[in-house]
């Protein structure tokens, strides 16, 4: 058995050893039924919210990281300065400040987009500077030799640099997306109801933390891992050429 | 019909061209001698317009390269480059790559593009690594799939940047055959080279460039074999030795 099967067979052991434990837990527990749906409306939200904002980032950050490589002086400074901040206040001050600002100024907005926009500028202000650091890791020489072949602007970008810049940055575009999935439960604190509040309002109710901490770690899990498996091999086949 | 006029081109407050007037006509081959920092392949660049100039006007069949108006992709078409440094397109495979341009900016069919790709790679002795990435092959390899590469959108001009400069010995030859091969077959070109037999060999003109400057210009029986110049004669007899 090779060391892969081995990782396999342990996560196949912890796994239905979990279940196992679930279920004898869950007889011998005050949870219902309707609890578990509860729980699943919960993870199905932090599955949402984090796909739009990944999304939404990742395509205000490809523009962001195009602007930081070929804007001036000027414009780098203040997108710098923007950015800067997004990436140094913590999100879960951003949240409730965001939160707290929709009020003050009486905008009607649910808190699913409030959560949404501020995770989505959390998310571009880390994948602007991916974007900077692949499209800096094409050569000057490559991309002269495509427009030395009649290439435009746009084409040299669509068919040189941004494959070989997604390469180059794509383990690091991965690392984004795993940890907006996990951020995503900070936003809990202005109320939306995704896994974790979800959690937080069942051990409310019915006393049974241990459990259902357990229980939600093991949701974060299935959601993440099988990205970073299929990230992994969609790296290997990128680098196999 | 390749023109520059009294061109111009600083890098901040150095002057690399300082006047530079030279004309090639359809069918003829000029190399350019020269130290290095001499300027020489700052001109080239300045053709295709890879490099802006200040001062003075490049004209290709007539059409002022730098002009504002002026369409720099389109002109492009019609200009070959081949640089020192290979730049192949890593992620694509030999065919792709010369097959790349003809279809993108010529706009031609898939299989239009790769036979045009498949001609040119068997012209310049590649027939046998279609499928092949760069990233597997030498250097002369290399630098003759670039040949290949801008042939494929059949130019009527090629320039050569110091092409044989970063070769093997013995591949050097193969890559000077290739250019003898095109200079048969009638193709105006631009060497800039330290093949001084093979630019004696090949070349209707020999233009030997100094500080910026075309110190001396006329065929290879004057510049190389006799030259007037006192600066000329020293380059000589220094990379003859």
């Amino acid at each position: 058995m090779n060391n892969k099967q081995i990782k396999y067979l342990i996560y196949a052991l912890i796994f239905i050893y979990a279940i196992y434990q679930t279920i004898v837990s869950v007889q011998a527990s005050t949870l219902t039924y309707y609890d578990l749906v509860f729980l699943l409306e919960g993870l199905e939200r932090t599955v949402y919210i984090s796909f739009i904002s990944i999304i939404i980032g990742t395509f205000f950050g490809v523009i962001f990281g195009w602007m930081k490589v070929n804007l001036g002086v000027f414009g780098n400074i203040i997108l710098g300065a923007f950015l800067d901040v997004l990436r140094s206040v913590p999100l879960i001050i951003q949240l409730i400040l965001f939160y707290a600002f929709m009020g003050i100024l009486e905008i009607e907005i649910s808190v699913f987009w409030v959560g949404a926009i501020i995770l989505s500028m959390y998310t571009s202000a880390f994948v602007t500077e991916v974007v900077r650091a692949g499209i800096e890791s094409v050569p000057q020489t490559t991309r002269r030799a495509a427009r030395s072949l009649g290439m435009t602007y746009w084409q040299d970008y669509r068919y040189i640099v941004f494959p070989l810049g997604l390469r180059a940055v794509f383990p690091a575009w991965i690392s984004i997306v795993l940890s907006v999935i996990k951020d995503s439960a900070l936003v809990s604190v202005i109320g939306y109801l995704e896994l974790l509040k979800s959690t937080e309002e069942l051990i409310a109710k019915t006393n049974e933390a241990l459990l259902l901490l357990l229980g939600i770690g093991l949701f974060y899990f299935i959601i993440s891992y099988p990205i970073s498996v299929y990230a992994t091999r969609l790296e290997r086949k990128l680098k196999n050429d | 019909m390749i023109e520059l006029k009294k061109v111009h081109k600083s890098f901040g407050d150095l002057e690399v061209l300082k006047g530079i007037d030279l004309t090639v006509n359809k069918g003829e081959v000029l190399s350019v001698i020269g130290g290095s920092g001499s300027g020489k392949s700052t001109m080239l660049y300045c053709i295709n317009a890879i490099e802006r100039i200040q001062k003075g006007e490049v004209l290709v069949d007539g059409i002022s390269v730098h002009d504002k108006s002026t369409n720099i992709n389109t002109l492009r078409q019609k200009i070959g480059m081949v640089f020192q440094q290979w730049n192949s397109f890593p992620h694509l495979t030999v065919l792709e790559n010369a097959a790349l341009s003809p279809q993108i900016v010529l706009g031609k069919s898939k299989s239009e593009a790769e036979k045009i790709a498949k001609e040119q790679l068997d012209h310049v002795g590649l027939g046998d690594k279609f499928n092949v990435y760069p990233g597997r092959m030498s250097g002369g390899q290399q630098q003759r799939l670039a040949i290949a590469r801008a042939l494929a959108m059949e130019p009527e001009y090629m320039l050569f940047d110091e092409i044989t400069s970063a070769l093997d010995p013995e591949l050097v030859g193969e890559v000077l055959d290739t250019l003898r091969l095109l200079r048969k077959e009638g193709m105006t070109m631009i060497c800039v080279t330290h093949e001084i037999a093979f630019a004696r060999e090949v070349s209707d003109n020999v233009a030997f460039f100094h500080q910026g400057v075309i110190e001396e210009f006329g065929p290879p029986s004057q510049v190389i074999s006799n030259p007037q110049k006192e600066r000329t004669q020293q380059f000589l007899s220094k990379v003859l030795q």
